[in-house]
């Protein structure tokens, strides 16, 4: 069997054993499910070995002496005294770091990205100048309904008042751009994913030929088999 | 159009006949606020400009040479106008071009070392250059670019902390969110029907603010759940989420009373991958049937795969993200959804912590500033356009734009 062959029979059978949760939990979706955990978790070990820890840990500090990575060592060997009970609270030393390591880098990226890029966006002139004077077209409406959508979910978004008298009628508007825009996103989205699971069925096809020994087809066969039989053993137990 | 080109060229060929082409006085600088890999050049208008006379900068490591072409673009472009930067960094007009330096024959600059450029001016029979001029790139500490970005920063840390130094000494009001009302409804149902509650705290590690918040909507959780002796499972996806969430669950069974009740497996470790943690969850799910499920903190694109499954064993689901791209699933497979900062807040609101209630209130302070400059930003630049003075409004929007 040449490695190709191998490799349509494993992708056709494991896309099968995904798929058969559409019908109920089974042992081939166990099986699924076991294998892609299992080698998700050894393949994230090795690729953290051998892409992080050998050559931006180990070779720099003990081949290269760089002492400056002693700092981060001992930071990643203080949240090993979780093990510890009496030692554990030195933990809290490394996730002191990590959490306030996190918030430096995070605060001035969110400020630029989700207040000042958004301000810039939002803050437009609501009519144009062109060689006709000053005009409100279909450019303007558009920006004049981001200005006022932004403005609405930021109402919405308010919780130090009540939802009540003017408040509330802006507050609905903001729920209900809201709603648009969650339409029109599980929409594309949905659309994004129809694309992928085109994608498997394209491969399902292709392996259910005769050059791949009718991959697809064998292994479907014998999953609707093993699923008839256990439904029959069920109705035999239950009578 | 056309007759005006022809015009343009010749005008620029007798001034260069009769008078001799001088290319302007080049400067060349140290770009400030930056890493150090770039070099900032400018030099005057000149009288000979026009669409059809080019400017040449051209690059040496060494004063000798040999120069490299760096750019070449028409002398009616790159004003000093043209560049996005703050007005309290750079001077805006027409009077000076610039270009600012980043590689020479596509080898990028390095810094604290020399550079040599030189202009040229070509009308079209090949340019002729002046002198050069050297620069030293150096790395800066701060670039003043972001000086709004570090004064928003501040001034919202002073009021953060105002807020919360006022609601530690008193009581201050948020308003209620409607999905935490189902959460003892979820947990009393669990308990009932003897199924299993499940708790997820999204995809991200403890320096997310969302993670954060759901670690403190779990704390809450686990109360009620040691209350009602109902079983709690928190799968993870980060370790070090996991030690935190193995403390605060444990915290609040000792709260609750419950210290007996409390077990190490309640918060377990799947896999860091995406997918297979999602498989893993959904199996779990399928086979054990929780009655309640609560999708908190930040989730991609297994926000619809964990949330389905629920549904579809018939579970109560509550889901809190501030991933605005998962929303729209959380809000349709689940029962409530806190959207956005509604996650925060019922952080702020369960738990009564004063720096979250303190946090919560200088953030709607922070919106209501925002609300406010939005509006009047909009109609200053509506009326600008209205004048013919928009250009003017750019000072203004400048105090909240950002420069990369």
């Amino acid at each position: 069997m040449s490695p190709e062959l191998l490799g349509a029979w494993v992708a056709a059978g494991l896309t099968l054993a995904i798929f058969s949760f559409l019908y109920r939990d089974n042992p081939f979706f166990k099986f699924g499910e076991h294998l892609y955990i299992g080698i998700s978790v050894g393949y994230s070990l090795t690729l953290l070995i051998f892409n992080f820890m050998i050559p931006k840990w180990w070779t720099p500090l003990f081949r290269e002496g760089r002492m400056s990575l002693l700092v981060p060592t001992v930071l990643g060997l203080l949240i090993w005294t979780r093990f510890f009970p009496r030692f554990s609270w030195l933990s809290r030393w490394a996730f002191a770091f990590i959490v306030g390591f996190g918030a430096g880098i995070t605060i001035p990226r969110m400020i630029s990205n989700f207040i000042f890029r958004q301000v810039e966006s939002t803050a437009v002139p609501l009519v144009s100048r062109g060689p006709g004077g000053v005009s409100f077209g279909w450019e303007d409406l558009s920006n004049f309904l981001i200005a006022f959508g932004v403005l609405s979910v930021l109402t919405y978004f308010f919780f130090s008042v009540e939802h009540k008298g003017p408040i509330r009628p802006l507050a609905r508007a903001g729920v209900l751009f809201l709603m648009v825009s969650f339409g029109a996103s599980f929409g594309y989205t949905v659309m994004a994913r129809v694309s992928l699971l085109f994608g498997r069925m394209y491969d399902l096809v292709e392996y259910s030929s005769r050059g791949y020994g009718y991959a697809t087809l064998i292994l479907l066969g014998i999953m609707v088999a093993v699923f008839s039989a256990q439904a029959l053993s069920k109705r035999r137990e239950g009578e | 159009m056309r007759v005006s080109f022809i015009v343009g060229l010749l005008m620029s060929l007798w001034t260069s006949q009769v008078f001799g082409v001088e290319p302007p006085p080049l400067s060349a600088s140290d770009l400030p606020g930056d890493d150090g890999k770039a070099v900032l050049l400018l030099w005057p208008r000149m009288p000979y400009e026009a669409s059809q006379v080019f400017y040449v900068v051209q690059g040496a490591e060494e004063p000798e040479g040999p120069f490299e072409e760096v750019t070449r673009f028409p002398s009616t472009s790159r004003y000093r106008t043209e560049r996005r930067a703050p007005f309290w960094t750079w001077r805006k007009g027409k009077d000076e071009h610039f270009f600012v330096v980043r590689t020479i024959g596509g080898t990028p600059l390095e810094s604290s070392r020399e550079y040599y450029f030189r202009l040229g001016v070509d009308l079209g029979e090949g340019p002729s250059f002046g002198s050069a001029v050297s620069a030293l790139p150096k790395p800066n500490w701060f670039d003043f670019k972001k000086l709004n970005n570090f004064i928003f920063m501040v001034l919202f840390a002073g009021v953060v902390l105002w807020f919360i130094g006022r609601a530690r000494k008193k009581e201050l009001f948020l308003r209620r969110i409607p999905g935490l009302d189902a959460i003892e409804e979820a947990i009393g149902r669990a308990t009932e029907m003897g199924r299993p509650i499940y708790y997820l705290t999204g995809r991200l590690g403890m320096s997310s603010v969302s993670t954060i918040a759901a670690t403190i909507i779990l704390r809450d959780i686990a109360k009620r759940a040691a209350g009602y002796d109902a079983q709690l499972k928190v799968p993870h996806t980060d370790p070090v989420v996991m030690a935190v969430c193995r403390e605060v669950v444990k915290g609040a069974y000792l709260e609750a009373g419950r210290p007996d009740a409390y077990k190490e497996e309640i918060n377990f470790y799947v896999t860091d991958d995406q997918f297979s943690y999602t498989m893993a969850v959904d199996g779990m799910m399928v086979r054990e049937r929780p009655a309640a499920v609560f999708l908190m903190g930040y989730y991609y694109a297994e926000s619809l795969l964990l949330a389905e499954v629920g549904a579809s064993v018939g579970a109560i689901q509550i889901a809190g993200t501030d991933a605005e791209h998962q929303l729209p699933f959380f809000v349709t497979a689940c029962d409530y959804t806190l959207m956005g900062e509604e996650l925060y807040a019922a952080s702020a609101y369960l738990s009564k912590e004063p720096a979250l209630i303190g946090t919560l209130r200088a953030q709607d302070v922070g919106k209501a500033f925002l609300t406010t400059f939005l509006v009047l930003g909009a109609i200053a630049y509506t009326l600008g356009v209205w004048a013919g003075i928009e250009h003017k409004m750019e000072y203004f929007l400048d105090i909240l734009r950002d420069f990369p």
